[in-house]
């Protein structure tokens, strides 16, 4: 008989020790993962605020936000409305996972089979991550930013960072490229060209240039609106990167701290386009893991028993008239859709056959699912892999709520034979980024006027900014472009529905 | 694969400190409106005990470009009954689709807990010790001793060893003294050597070596440090209170509450600008004692009022127990304001000549009856002396509460920054 891993809750460093090697020996020889070297660490629950507050990040640069965040978490926390998570992990090479040390033997199995190897596999090998995070570099470079920030206060006055920052993270959302480049980003090369700027800056100077007289200025030939915006690269959706390369009036190191915000929040863009296909990936894993330790002996039942409680709770997924109903559960629906996978590519029914020609009865449960875990995101997931039986499962059905329509909320098609596909269709959109971030592009910009910045946000569906929000977002957004700032959204057909301008604040005298 | 496991735990805490530090100043103003709003529905007691604030997020607001409204789709799960076509009446039924998690705009008031400290700095934050007080510690100053640097000179006892050696070494490799490595090289080439010419010359290197060697010491005196000491000023890190209060008949409860409160408040204030703060409770009829805390407040006592008692009693305590080089002495005195007419004099003269000269700060309170307004009677007797003397130039502070809602703004008043003061005094 195999020696068990441990007995009833107690752990020590060498229960994990033994715990990561039995997981690691089923995640690599059974389930075929390939995943980045692994480093443990085990936390504390302020520790776990800590690392809640700062996006998870083991290192961060300061700013009063996520003190704000932190306290938030805190009160909520003391008073028992929330639960801190098991884990966190961390997309970075060595691949960092964070234990509470509340956790129980059990669980700590659990959220190393979970973290260590599920999340671990898809961050190394899912093509939106390949594409836009370098986990090798991230923690280099967090830290670079983290000094980078300190530094600027120190030149440049908490005040003044403070501004910048803020004015960033408020165009955070908007500031992701989503299209790949030429280039994969080298976050290492980041740190080496923001030294090498400051020092080139700093060997050309010459205060002499002051004081040469300057010509007349050149009268400029009026270039087409087609050419100019051709040099300023519009139609840029990315209005960070769009304000680094082509504000005015920004101090170089704002630019830099502008690149420094628009590289993590690109670093974060897989993970909001992932998060089904992540959870269903990690909570497969761990089902996986924990199901062959018990089967070979390593693990009670008693001990098996607490995690299937867990596991349950993890992928319970209410129905939309429970009160505890909040959207559809990642964890639940990603769970759910690996198994159907593994129940079709194993013992497909007529059905399946007709759906999923591909995969059923293929028999390699593994392969097809790595090879799912590779090269989808969750909204083509979603359209490729729901099948009937799963709709039927959940019983989805899809609502069209018009805001015109006196009769009320239409539902649009149930899980039948004549739904199938809409339902679908529809739940795949909702996990696209594309459709539920707003669409807004830096259009045009009046060089030869008065350099009035004109936005367009495309409205979809008649969905239309928030008021109050959208003016404070376009305040910070003109305090960095230094000008006025219009911002119009427009319908589908060119018709504009609203129209925001708004003028920089002028900027306080340094104390 | 190496797997390393980390145990983090013993990482040193409050790692977000800064970051919360940095949202408290940001919301400052705010936090220290809530922080006044709270303290006023608490007990003087707990008023100290941190605990939660609620703030209005308004300013606080991390503003994000959000859609909301327009036509909406949805897939839910679920479904028992509906069929396709199916209408749904909005009210009722169909709210289900708003239970999401209100994270965007729900919190529009933002709930956190304040640490004990946080809450005591903000509630004091823009007090400070009056100008006159802040003389006083400059001049009562007592002397500590203080590590500073190296010197050359000194007694043997303060020799840095670390230093000495350091510079030895330096001054060793500056003049290239032979190391025993080298000379126990050439003794082993010597022994070695077979011919006797290059014998005799290996032999003349080593003696050169040796001399070389002995001309250079390996630690000369002018390489001794000693370490250096210095003598600072430290200011007086301790200071006692004396509380004084009336205790005759005509005291209500109401008065004794409100005199207390005051205490309370110099208090933790005091407490905070001091290491160590001691109380000294005093009351009087038409005699003072000295008291403990319980019977100061609640002990029953009746008689006359010779407010000079008080005053003669607090003397002897400074001058028995109290040396004014060695502490800063506050004194708050609580009465309704009667006293006994011919002892108006006397207390004057203490005041003057014996209290004030070795007192940081007196401050007098005069308590009213709650409802009776301040100003529609004349003036008490010793209202009336105390404020002859001041206008007379004694460093007097005295106010009249009768509303627990004031003594806050009144003890506020008293402690503000004066930067008229400081105004004044500039140009």
């Amino acid at each position: 008989m195999t020696e068990r891993l441990f007995e009833g809750a107690d752990w020590d460093f060498h229960t994990l020790q033994r715990i990561t090697d039995a997981c690691e020996e089923v995640a690599l020889k059974d389930l075929g993962l390939d995943v980045y070297p692994n480093q443990i660490e085990v936390i504390t629950a302020e520790q776990m605020l800590d690392a809640y507050s700062s996006v998870g990040m083991p290192l961060f640069y300061k700013h009063w936000s996520f003190g704000k965040h932190f306290a938030y978490h805190e009160a909520s926390y003391r008073k028992g409305l929330m639960g801190l998570a098991y884990e966190i992990v961390i997309n970075s090479s060595p691949c960092i996972s964070y234990l509470m040390e509340e956790n129980t033997a059990t669980m700590q199995t659990l959220v190393i089979a979970h973290a260590a190897f599920g999340h671990n596999h898809f961050f190394k090998n899912n093509y939106l991550f390949k594409q836009w995070t370098d986990a090798e570099g991230i923690l280099d470079y967090l830290d670079f930013a983290k000094k980078y920030v300190m530094q600027c206060e120190e030149r440049y006055g908490r005040t003044e960072v403070e501004r910048t920052l803020d004015a960033a993270h408020a165009l955070m959302s908007h500031g992701i490229d989503r299209y790949p480049g030429k280039k994969k980003l080298d976050l290492r090369e980041e740190e080496k060209r923001a030294g090498r700027r400051r020092q080139h800056e700093e060997e050309v100077f010459n205060d002499l240039w002051r004081t040469v007289p300057k010509g007349a200025s050149k009268s400029r030939t009026a270039i087409s609106l087609e050419r100019r915006r051709k040099l300023l690269g519009l139609p840029q959706e990315n209005l960070l990167y769009f304000l680094e390369k082509s504000a005015p009036r920004l101090a170089p190191w704002q630019r830099e701290l502008l690149r420094i915000v628009r590289h993590i929040a690109q670093y974060f863009y897989p993970q909001s386009q992932t998060k089904v296909m992540n959870e269903g990936t990690a909570t497969y894993v761990h089902y996986r893991i924990m199901t062959q330790l018990h089967q070979q002996g390593r693990i009670t039942d008693g001990n098996f028993l607490e995690f299937l409680g867990s596991h349950t709770n993890v992928v319970f997924q209410p129905e939309f008239d429970d009160q505890r109903f909040s959207g559809f559960n990642p964890y639940a629906l990603g769970f759910a859709m690996m198994q159907d996978i593994e129940r079709i590519v194993t013992s497909p029914s007529d059905e399946d056959r007709e759906w999923f020609p591909d995969i059923a009865g293929k028999n390699d449960v593994m392969g097809v699912l790595r090879d799912v875990w590779a090269n989808y995101r969750d909204e083509s997931f979603i359209a490729q892999f729901l099948s009937p039986k799963l709709m039927r499962h959940f019983r989805m059905f899809h609502l069209h709520d018009d805001p015109e329509e006196r009769a009320g909320i239409r539902v649009d098609a149930i899980h039948d034979d004549r739904g199938f596909r809409r339902v679908r269709r529809e739940l795949a959109r909702q996990h696209d980024v594309g459709y539920i971030d707003a669409n807004i592009e830096v259009v045009d910009v009046d060089l030869s006027g008065d350099r009035r910045l004109i936005l367009h946000h495309r409205v979809i569906k008649g969905s239309q900014l928030n008021e109050t929000d959208a003016k404070r977002v376009l305040q910070h957004l003109a305090d960095l472009w230094t000008y006025d700032v219009a911002l119009i959204e427009v319908d589908g057909s060119d018709k504009v529905l609203r129209e925001y301008v708004v003028s920089p604040r002028p900027i306080t005298a340094a104390a | 694969m190496a797997i390393h496991i980390i145990d983090r735990r013993l990482n040193p805490g409050g790692k977000s400190l800064e970051n919360r530090q940095r949202f408290l100043r940001r919301a400052k103003s705010l936090v220290q409106g809530a922080v006044k709003k709270t303290s006023q529905e608490r007990d003087i007691k707990d008023v100290l005990e941190g605990g939660e604030v609620t703030i209005p997020l308004d300013g606080m607001h991390e503003p994000r470009f959000r859609r909301e409204g327009g036509t909406r789709d949805m897939v839910l799960p679920g479904n028992k009954k509906f069929i396709e076509g199916d209408y749904l009446q909005r009210s009722g039924q169909g709210s289900a689709k708003d239970s999401g998690p209100g994270e965007g705009d729900s919190e529009d008031a933002f709930r956190f807990v304040l640490s004990r400290d946080e809450f005591v700095d903000l509630f004091l934050d823009d007090l400070e010790l009056p100008d006159l007080a802040k003389r006083k510690i400059a001049q009562t100053e007592s002397e500590g001793i203080q590590r500073v640097g190296y010197t050359t000179s000194g007694s043997p006892a303060n020799i840095s060893v670390s230093r000495t050696v350091k510079l030895a070494l330096a001054r060793r490799i500056a003049l290239k003294r032979p190391s025993k490595d080298e000379i126990e090289a050439l003794e082993a080439e010597i022994a070695a050597c077979a011919d006797e010419d290059e014998r005799v010359e290996l032999l003349a290197r080593l003696e050169k070596l040796k001399a070389k060697t002995k001309r250079i010491p390996f630690i000369d005196p002018l390489d001794i440090r000693y370490r250096r000491y210095e003598k600072v000023p430290r200011p007086v890190a301790q200071a006692v209170m004396f509380c004084l209060m009336d205790v005759s008949g005509s005291m209500s409860e109401h008065m004794k509450d409100l005199a207390k409160r005051f205490y309370m408040l110099l208090y933790v204030f005091l407490k905070r600008r001091y290491k160590h703060v001691e109380i000294v409770f005093i009351r009087h009829t038409d005699r003072a004692e000295e008291v403990d805390e319980q019977t100061f407040f609640y002990g029953p006592a009746s008689g006359g009022t010779l407010v000079s008692s008080a005053l003669q009693a607090m003397h002897e305590i400074v001058r028995e127990r109290f040396n004014p080089a060695d502490w800063n002495i506050y004194a708050a005195q609580a009465s309704d304001g009667d006293n006994s007419y011919s002892d108006g004099e006397l207390t004057g003269l203490l005041l003057t000549e014996k209290i004030l000269p070795v007192c940081q700060f007196f401050a007098y309170l005069e308590v009213g009856e709650s409802g009776g307004s301040a100003f529609d009677l004349s003036d008490s007797s010793l209202w009336t002396l105390y404020e002859r003397l001041r206008n007379g130039g004694a460093p007097l502070s005295m106010r009249k509460v009768s509303e627990r809602s004031e003594i806050f703004p009144v003890f506020h008043d008293l402690f503000q920054r004066r930067e008229t003061s400081q105004e004044k005094a500039a140009p």
